[in-house]
């Protein structure tokens, strides 16, 4: 009890670290990209940016307008930022540490139908956009958040049925059973390319990330579903994304990516807790080499237009997801995996 | 668990009174999400893993969202709200007050109610759904889903603008 408490407090200063160090690395990426320098005059390097930034948020002025609906403006970030937190809690960071005659496992909770829970936590967090973007009672937030909303749900059906192609090959809904089964065998990746292909994309989009960031849009939207929030508020949303992301990254790595799997590892004979520990690292390696790719693709590709982001989920990505799982079920009876 | 038990029971009478006493109609909707999200916390004590979280998925997060969606739209207030005659209202405690009568007449005597099968823990867990869905009620469960694609087919219809004849 003691010890699942003392792992979730780490692994939510871990998520809140990573998250703000996201916002650095976002800059740097952005610099490196178009040849610049980015942020290099808070400490050295620039590390101590993103403290710069957090004091600045929480030293700006919080204005309400006043005519927001003001318990709805002030829920809006904070189911933002609680469901974007909360996911972190099935996901299997590593192993187990045995101290003595005590294990302790690095996943704070291993429900039997883990994924379902990623997807139920998803799947809340529409609210803290619509309920922002509505109570803000400006028309410009209520468009962004109807475009957040309405992406989130589109992606959020073509995330699922990708999924269902991975659930029926591994045979679990457990987080923890699906990485179990990537540990022997084959890394789910080489088993579901086109699935894999599919989540990563409507990951983006439940991120609301470029090129899918429709719901902000300087020059229609203004500043979209966060156009009335400001000082810490703002924060909480912009903060939610990043922590979004990192959490969707560990998902993605931990579903297809063999979460903390290092291939042949096992077969050197180390210790248990030294494979432990570096598994969790070789799982955050992974995650950095996704978050990298969030910001890669942000700031390569142009964005889509609304109606051709529609037509992507809807028409393309959701056909290709049910071809998908066909293909799989097909590939399944003919191999002798299911009796008919 | 006992005490989770009357915390979520508490939630979901309260937010219950609240969907219908709210004035606001999207404080409403809200209270309906929360009242769905106890339910859904009394589904995981009662061991239904699975009906938990479809109940979060499909009824707070799809259903709920829509409703949310089709009330922030109609910009509901005090001004647009339909407006009782005094007889609707009379008719309506009338009514009310008959079917609570009811309620109390049939449920005085304390009725003893049995678990349906109170020694199979597992019986709410994703597989034992999955084989009752697939094996037991598979003629049922593949009918209802030809039901819905036909409710999906005649929404697009009904959605569909009509051509301009040329």
């Amino acid at each position: 009890m003691l010890a699942t408490f003392i792992f979730l407090v780490i692994m939510l200063l871990v998520t809140l670290g990573v998250a703000a160090y996201e916002t650095y690395a976002e800059r740097k990426v952005a610099a490196f990209m178009q040849d610049r320098i980015g942020p290099d005059r808070a400490g050295p390097f620039g590390l101590l940016q993103p403290i710069a930034d957090g004091v600045k948020m929480f030293m700006k002025e919080d204005f309400i307008p006043s005519t927001a609906n003001r318990k709805l403006y002030f829920l809006g970030p904070a189911i933002a930022m609680t469901t974007a937190l909360l996911t972190g809690v099935v996901i299997p960071w590593g192993g187990t540490l045995t101290f003595g005659d005590a294990t302790f496992s690095l996943q704070a909770a291993d429900p039997g139908i883990g994924i379902l829970y990623v997807f139920a936590m998803v799947s809340i967090g529409v609210y803290g956009i619509m309920l922002g973007g509505w109570a803000s009672n400006n028309k410009y937030a209520l468009y962004g958040a109807i475009r957040a909303s309405s992406q989130m749900i589109s992606y959020e059906l073509a995330m699922g049925m990708s999924l269902v192609a991975l659930i029926m090959t591994t045979g679990t809904l457990s987080m923890s059973g699906i990485v179990d089964g990537q540990l022997d065998g084959l890394w789910n990746v080489a088993v579901q390319p086109l699935g894999v292909l599919l989540f990563i994309t409507c990951a983006f989009a439940e991120c609301n990330r470029a090129p899918f960031d429709l719901p902000e849009c300087e020059t229609e939207l203004v500043g979209g579903y966060h156009t009335e929030f400001s000082s810490m508020k703002l924060g909480f949303y912009l903060f939610a994304e990043y922590v979004n992301m990192f959490i969707s990254s560990a998902v993605i790595s931990t579903l297809y990516f063999g979460g903390y799997d290092i291939p042949f590892l096992d077969q050197k004979g180390m210790d248990s807790n030294l494979i432990t520990i570096l598994g969790t690292a070789a799982l955050f390696v992974k995650i950095t080499f996704f978050i990298f790719l969030f910001m890669w693709i942000r700031w390569t590709l142009p964005r889509f237009r609304y109606d051709q982001l529609m037509n992507l989920g809807w028409k393309k990505l959701i056909p290709l997801a049910i071809l998908n799982i066909l293909i799989t079920g097909g590939y399944m009876v003919f191999n002798g995996n299911v009796k008919l | 668990m006992q005490y989770l038990f009357y915390l979520f029971a508490a939630i979901s009478v309260l937010s219950g009174l609240f969907v219908v006493t709210a004035r606001n109609p999207v404080n409403s909707v809200i209270a309906l999400i929360v009242c769905f999200l106890s339910i859904a916390g009394h589904y995981i004590l009662l061991n239904a893993q699975f009906l938990a979280m479809v109940q979060v998925i499909v009824y707070t997060g799809a259903i709920m969202v829509l409703f949310l969606f089709v009330i922030m739209l109609l910009n509901l207030n005090n001004s647009t709200e339909p407006q009782k005659t005094l007889l609707t209202r009379i008719a309506a405690v009338v009514a009310g007050g008959v079917f609570l009568l009811t309620l109390l007449a049939a449920t005085r005597q304390g009725v003893e109610i049995a678990a349906a099968n109170p020694a199979d823990a597992s019986v709410g867990l994703v597989s034992h759904v999955g084989m009752a869905l697939f094996k037991d009620f598979l003629l049922p469960f593949e009918v209802s889903s030809v039901l819905f694609l036909s409710a999906m087919v005649g929404a697009l219809m009904l959605g569909k603008k009509e051509k301009v004849a040329a």
